[in-house]
């Protein structure tokens, strides 16, 4: 889409593949302008000239009865202007062969037109055929700006509202608790269910360090739920405004010695897992290291319980969850 | 170093779209052990690794990772740069070594990001 990269400036650069995914969303309808200008057929070239020049505009489409006929540019007005003959019909100088969009295509598809006819606007048809709008490439910049720009707000309204949930509700203790079931041997979505975590105490107000570690170990827990685990297990998360608890259960093997689990290097990890890159025998040594305090229970009746615990006293106290006034 | 500059010294390809090219990272991180990244990996790093699953980009997220070079011009699976693109991580392909790579990158300036570890791990 090489005619809307020009216009994306350096520092919003990082946002062109949302530019690219919106120009896909985005219908036409949401960009163009409505409420057009239009001219008719028998319309006289100076009357039009004297309308472009009023209302500043550059192009205007033609239409009888309702019904899309033409559309009259600047270039067909000084054409008309050149042979000396304004006092003819909009008719006979206007463009005929006209290139047109509807009003539900996405603005990828007025991208593709407006390269490859080199032409300034676009008439913008609705299901039924009629004159809906007009759009220019300005039209498309504009629109994707502001959805950027709402997409943005949207995300900033999210933290917002999240980090003082603590602030506004009122309990002897209250918290908040996230479950995730994880699949045995699920491999492909692995990690994903940890990203989700993460993202969630930083909309909490987390300090991306605290979200970081607390993702780091999460994990790791999780990885071992897909890899040891009978039948997979359960990521449970409570937060609460002095701590994090993340805990990982399943109900089985059990792991046999919980010792020897817990030494670097150790892994019962099959030469498949290895190959994956996970058992290199680290996860629990990672956990520990991760978070101030950690559990780890293990039978073959009960399967296994860990339990990751982050204190949040010593955060910043900005910093929301922490942030609650007693 | 930025994006444009690791591109040109891995010899790479870039493998999704919509990347800013002047995206800086503060150094790099080789290795194809995902345990090891989380236990070391500091953030806003270059990952470069030969291991090419869809783990690799969680684990880049999880650690704060800036952008990921697999090495020895292996192609990640399709899954694995649909999660890249979904996630706006940039991923590159190189020729490569992950030896050469890193001599290559370093000689270039850019520092490691592995923390170094103490042989005992009890103290923490």
């Amino acid at each position: 889409m090489p005619s809307v990269l020009p216009i994306i400036s350096d520092s919003q650069a990082e946002n062109i593949t949302k530019t690219e995914e919106l120009a896909y969303e985005l219908p036409i309808e949401e960009v163009m302008t409505e409420n057009v200008v239009c001219l008719s057929p028998d319309t006289i070239i100076r009357e039009a000239l004297d309308i472009f020049r009023k209302i500043r505009i550059s192009g205007a489409p033609v239409t009888d009865q309702g019904k899309l006929v033409g559309i009259l540019s600047i270039e067909d007005l000084i054409r008309s202007l050149r042979e000396g003959r304004i006092d003819l019909k909009v008719s006979d100088y206007m463009t005929k062969n006209i290139y047109v969009i509807k009003t539900y295509d996405p603005v990828i598809e007025a991208l593709k037109v407006f390269a490859k006819s080199g032409v300034g606007r676009l008439p913008v048809l609705n299901r039924e055929g009629k004159l809906a709008g007009i759009l220019t490439k300005g039209d498309i910049t504009n629109g994707l700006l502001k959805a950027l720009q709402q997409e943005y707000h949207a995300e900033e309204i999210i933290r917002y509202r999240a980090s003082h949930l603590f602030e506004d509700i009122q309990s002897e203790r209250t918290s908040l608790i996230l479950r995730y079931n994880i699949k045995k041997g699920d491999f492909t979505h692995g990690g994903s269910a940890s990203g989700h975590i993460k993202r969630a105490l930083l909309r909490l107000g987390a300090t991306p360090q605290l979200a970081r570690r607390c993702g780091i170990a999460v994990y790791e827990a999780e990885m071992n739920l897909i890899i040891h685990s009978n039948n997979g297990g359960t990521l449970r998360v409570e937060i609460e405004p002095h701590e994090i608890t993340m805990a990982a259960y399943d109900d089985g093997p059990g792991i046999e010695d919980v010792d020897k689990a817990l030494k670097p290097g150790y892994s019962t990890a099959t030469e498949e897992v290895r190959e994956m890159g996970f058992g290199a025998g680290m996860g629990l040594v990672n956990i520990k290291r991760c978070v101030n305090e950690m559990k780890l229970f293990s039978s073959k009746e009960a399967g296994t319980q860990l339990y990751m615990v982050m204190y949040l006293q010593d955060e910043d106290k900005t910093n929301k969850p922490s942030a609650r006034k007693r | 170093m930025n994006i444009k500059t690791i591109l040109k010294v891995s010899e790479g390809k870039l493998l999704t779209t919509g990347v800013n090219l002047e995206t800086e990272v503060k150094g790099a991180f080789a290795g194809d052990l995902m345990s090891d990244v989380l236990a070391s990996i500091q953030p806003e790093a270059v990952l470069l690794t030969g291991l090419c699953n869809p783990q690799v980009v969680r684990t880049a997220l999880i650690a704060d990772v800036k952008a990921i070079v697999f090495v020895r011009g292996k192609n990640p699976a399709d899954e694995t740069i649909a999660l890249a693109l979904e996630e706006n991580l940039p991923i590159i392909s190189s020729p490569l070594g992950l030896y050469k790579l890193s001599g290559q990158l370093m000689l270039a300036g850019l520092p490691s990001l592995e923390k170094t570890m103490n042989h005992s791990f009890d103290e923490e």
